[in-house]
């Protein structure tokens, strides 16, 4: 037995779990029309390389990833491209992104594809392309890119691989139901994964206790593959990334850091399975495992998804009864976001459609008065004090906020669902940190203004003084010379002497004196080695990423360099 | 189909404000019990003076704020500050004391400072202590307990007392007496076994007082009602119970004829208990972590046994949490939890302090 560690706070929502696992993971008819985003991911949104009108296969790359953390898109059924445009998508702020309409032909025709069998001897780098070719994000949540994850590179070795199948969220058993049923190929997304990170030494796959049929599906496959399951009491949110490296290691995630940085990786068990069916069946990630639940549709089961399928259309085939609806939520009752309408298309990271009933989750009563009770604080997983964000977050007294580790806050809503007086305490923080971003961003740019305006006055300024140094000198110069003529000639006529001594001055004095021109090259000179310096970090940078315009900043450097000969050349011979 | 947007989470445990402020007055029966077998109709009498005043400021004063009366109203927070204040007032006091007190801590104490939520002191606290310093004879009035009552006599029925508390007519002399702590205070010159020995407020009881360690008895069962349903955490009474008992310890002094009292008769007389589960644990008015909910706790106890040992007053329930009020948002800025993530605990004002 792996031992496990306690996180501070958590609440027991009613898990509402077993409705929907009474049948086996379903499938739907192929609808007439899907609808893929182009940004389902954490990171640069896919840029689209087909074109209107043309035909595509199943599982045809419909979408390039652009850059390193982004991922590629297919096509999850063949048919004609009939729009590449914005529309709205599953996101809280019921927003419009550019999107890919495929018109499905219904034949459902696979693209030519071929896996590898014997992934214990591909090279992890050829596997870690495979995963990013197949457009693997992390299907538990957050959704980022899981070649990029998998990669941590310049950071220490992996030494423990922690798979996520913790569903803490009431009402989803999309895991649940597809450990019930795939364990077999799960396990061999784990044993790709494990290959990838060459075998680290603990492989953990965290579960609560209230999944006994998936717990006992998984034991047989794990049997001396040195991969442990690690069962701890349901809380939530043990699902959380912090709270299960916590659970199952007693390591804390350093604020600011990532697992890598402690030699771990968290990946979600779904993200496993897509693994799998990516390096041994050659398939990309074109479809998921989605729990359709609630009281408001008539079959509350787990279907298998193809990836852009409208709600609507999930719905309409589950007896979705609008009337008893209160709202539709796309993921849990604690961390989902309600959706503006049913068009929107299922994504990657969705894991469940929520109809609720209004038995099941009434209208949100006004909110009373903050007592302070603290029963927020007793809830919070990361130990913070909710009341006091919450009044500070009201009078946006940011330094407050900030001292009070606002940004540490993962969002979970155990505060807001315990709250006596139903204030929407959640909402409170997003808010907040979105000012406190903004007000962060502002103030960079008016250093940045201010800096550059100082810099300019201290410019002028210093030119000016230039200016009356020289003017100084020149005076002087003459003082000097009428002085001479005064002193050496007769004071009558000799006026002409006296014209051509102050013009031969006031030429000595145009002409800077050997030191004021050392002064300058050596300011020249440190202005190029600055220069010089700037362009080689660029050339680094440009040949570090393998940018095209490393020969322009090549012969930038040479440019600067001869520049700075030649004015060392001078320095050295006024020094002579 | 168009939805409606609600932000998560959805979901919401039952729990709401009205039922915690239920339960803290359904805790304080076991007191209310235990007093008026005790002492009689009197603390009845409180309560229900004290409710009905209680409400009505309440409703005047939402009126006039333009706010809607039946929902706050709803909340019982008017109720709670009116049950404590009667609870804490002598039984038989008259009627004007409990009035003018209840006016004062819903007024001013808690609606002129924003209402619930919003009132740096506990507003129960507050109308005690304006009418002990203002009416200092009849609160110091208290009803002989059942135990010391002249032989066949009995506290009045409800009906004398309604009478006694609404002519202003004073009970006669053996019906009202000292309480433990006034005792033991004025009885200087005296070994502790002495006055155990002699006044029968003491040798008629089995821990403290006679009478005050039934009502001390009845608090501190529905204090543990309380912390059993989590409706607060252990730290403030513990705090407090802990440093009276440390210094009852410290200050006991073997009982020689400066002592201040034993722990047991400091923890099971005046208003230890209440003040301890139900005036600390106001949630408003304390500090807020439970670290600091510790420290607020422990400085109560602190100040409640040094005005009760060396101050003028025998109890000091009310002063203690008023000052420890005070305290509470400094106590705030030293005592935040460490967060998940972070090597140690921050404070709450140190991001002014860098600037």
């Amino acid at each position: 037995m792996n031992r496990t560690w306690v996180t501070p706070g958590g609440v027991h929502p009613p898990e509402n779990k077993h409705q929907s696992v009474t049948q086996q993971i379903g499938s739907l008819p192929i609808p007439d029309k899907l609808v893929i985003p182009l940004s389902q991911h954490i990171g640069a949104a896919a840029a689209a390389c087909v074109e209107v009108g043309q035909h595509v296969l199943k599982g045809q790359l419909i979408a390039e990833a652009a850059g390193v953390v982004s991922i590629p898109m297919h096509a999850p059924t063949s048919g004609t491209i009939s729009a590449i445009e914005h529309r709205p998508i599953a996101h809280a702020s019921g927003m419009l992104a550019p999107c890919i309409e495929i018109t499905s032909d219904g034949a459902d025709s696979w693209i030519e594809h071929q896996g590898i069998s014997d992934y214990e001897h591909t090279s992890p780098e050829k596997l870690l392309e495979i995963v990013a070719n197949a457009g693997i994000t992390g299907m538990g949540g957050a959704g980022f890119p899981s070649a990029v994850k998998l990669n941590p590179g310049r950071q220490r070795p992996i030494d423990t691989l922690i798979i996520n199948a913790t569903e803490c969220e009431p009402y989803i058993t999309a895991d649940d139901s597809a450990i019930r049923e795939r364990a077999g190929e799960i396990v061999d997304g784990i044993k790709i994964l494990s290959a990838i990170l060459g075998h680290p030494h603990n492989i953990l796959i965290g579960i609560e206790d209230n999944k006994p049929e998936a717990i006992a599906a998984l034991q047989p496959h794990v049997e001396s593959t040195g991969i442990s399951i690690v069962v701890f009491p349901t809380k939530y949110p043990s699902g959380g990334e912090k709270q299960l490296i916590y659970i199952l290691t007693g390591k804390e995630l350093p604020a600011g850091k990532l697992p890598a940085d402690l030699g771990m990786v968290c990946i979600n068990i779904g993200t496993t399975y897509a693994i799998k069916r990516a390096v041994i069946d050659g398939e990309p990630l074109i479809s998921r495992v989605t729990t359709v639940t609630g009281e408001a549709v008539g079959t509350q089961r787990n279907y298998d998804v193809l990836i852009g399928t409208p709600v609507s259309h999930l719905l309409a085939h589950n007896q979705f009864d609008q009337e008893r609806c209160s709202r539709v939520i796309m993921g849990g009752p604690m961390m989902g976001f309600s959706l503006p309408s049913a068009e929107v298309p299922v994504v990657k990271t969705t894991n469940c459609i929520l109809a609720p009933s209004y038995a099941e989750i009434p209208e949100d009563e006004p909110a009373q008065p903050c007592i302070r009770c603290g029963m927020c604080a007793e809830a919070c997983p990361v130990s913070l004090l909710p009341q006091q964000l919450f009044w500070y977050a009201q009078a946006q007294d940011h330094d407050r906020l900030e001292a009070h580790n606002l940004f540490d806050c993962i969002e979970c809503g155990a505060c807001s669902y315990v709250c006596p007086s139903n204030i929407p305490l959640v909402q409170y923080y997003r808010s907040a940190k979105g000012e406190i971003r903004q007000a962060h961003d502002e103030k960079i740019r008016s250093d940045h203004a201010r800096e550059r305006f100082e810099f300019h006055k201290a410019r002028i300024e210093q030119a000016e003084q230039e200016k009356e140094a020289k003017r100084a000198a020149r005076r002087e110069a003459a003082q000097q010379a009428k002085s001479a003529t005064a002193t050496n000639g007769s004071s009558g006529g000799s006026s002409a002497a006296d014209i051509i001594a102050a013009a031969q001055a006031r030429a000595a004095a145009k002409q800077a004196s050997p030191e004021d021109q050392r002064a300058k090259l050596e300011r020249t000179i440190a202005a190029t080695e600055q220069r010089l310096q700037l362009a080689e970090e660029k050339l680094a940078e440009a040949v570090a990423s393998n940018s095209d315009k490393q020969s322009v900043f090549s012969a930038a450097v040479e440019n600067t360099r001869q520049k700075l000969e030649q004015s060392k050349s001078k320095l050295a011979e006024l020094a002579e | 189909m168009a939805f409606k947007q609600v932000t998560s989470p959805h979901a919401h445990s039952a729990q709401n404000t009205a039922k915690v402020m239920q339960l803290v007055l359904l805790a304080t029966v076991p007191g209310l019990i235990a007093l008026t077998w005790q002492f009689g109709w009197g603390s009845f009498i409180n309560i229900a003076l004290a409710s009905v005043t209680a409400v009505s400021c309440e409703a005047a004063i939402m009126r006039m704020r333009g706010r809607s009366v039946s929902f706050y109203l709803r909340d019982y927070s008017a109720v709670v500050t009116a049950v404590l204040l009667g609870l804490a007032l002598p039984p038989l006091a008259p009627w004007w004391i409990v009035v003018v007190g209840t006016v004062f801590s819903i007024v001013v104490a808690k609606q002129l400072y924003g209402g619930l939520g919003y009132n740096p002191f506990n507003p129960a606290m507050i109308g005690y202590v304006v009418l002990l310093i203002s009416f200092p004879i009849q609160m110091t009035t208290w009803i002989t307990p059942l135990a010391l009552l002249p032989l066949g006599t009995v506290h009045p029925g409800l009906i004398e007392s309604l009478q006694i508390v609404f002519s202003g007519y004073t009970p006669a002399d053996g019906v009202t007496g000292a309480t433990p702590l006034d005792t033991f205070k004025h009885s200087s010159g005296l070994l502790a076994d002495q006055i155990y020995a002699r006044e029968p407020l003491f040798n008629q009881a089995m821990l403290a007082g006679a009478g005050w360690e039934w009502v001390n008895l009845g608090f501190l069962l529905g204090g543990l009602i309380l912390l059993s349903q989590r409706i607060f955490t252990w730290h403030g009474p513990v705090g407090m119970l802990a440093a009276l008992t440390l210094m009852s310890l410290i200050f006991w002094d073997g009982g020689s004829s400066s002592s201040p009292g034993s722990p047991l008769m400091h923890l099971f007389s005046g208003a230890t208990m209440m003040g301890a589960f139900f005036i600390l644990t106001d949630p408003v008015s304390s500090a807020v972590s439970n670290r600091g909910r510790l420290v607020f706790g422990a400085l109560i106890g602190v100040l409640v046994y040094v005005i009760r040992a060396w101050g003028n007053y025998p109890d000091a329930v009310a002063f203690a949490v008023l000052l420890a009020n005070f305290a509470a948002p400094f106590i705030d800025n030293y005592t935040l939890p460490r967060t998940y993530g972070h090597v140690d605990r921050r404070r709450a004002t140190e991001k002014e302090d860098q600037s």
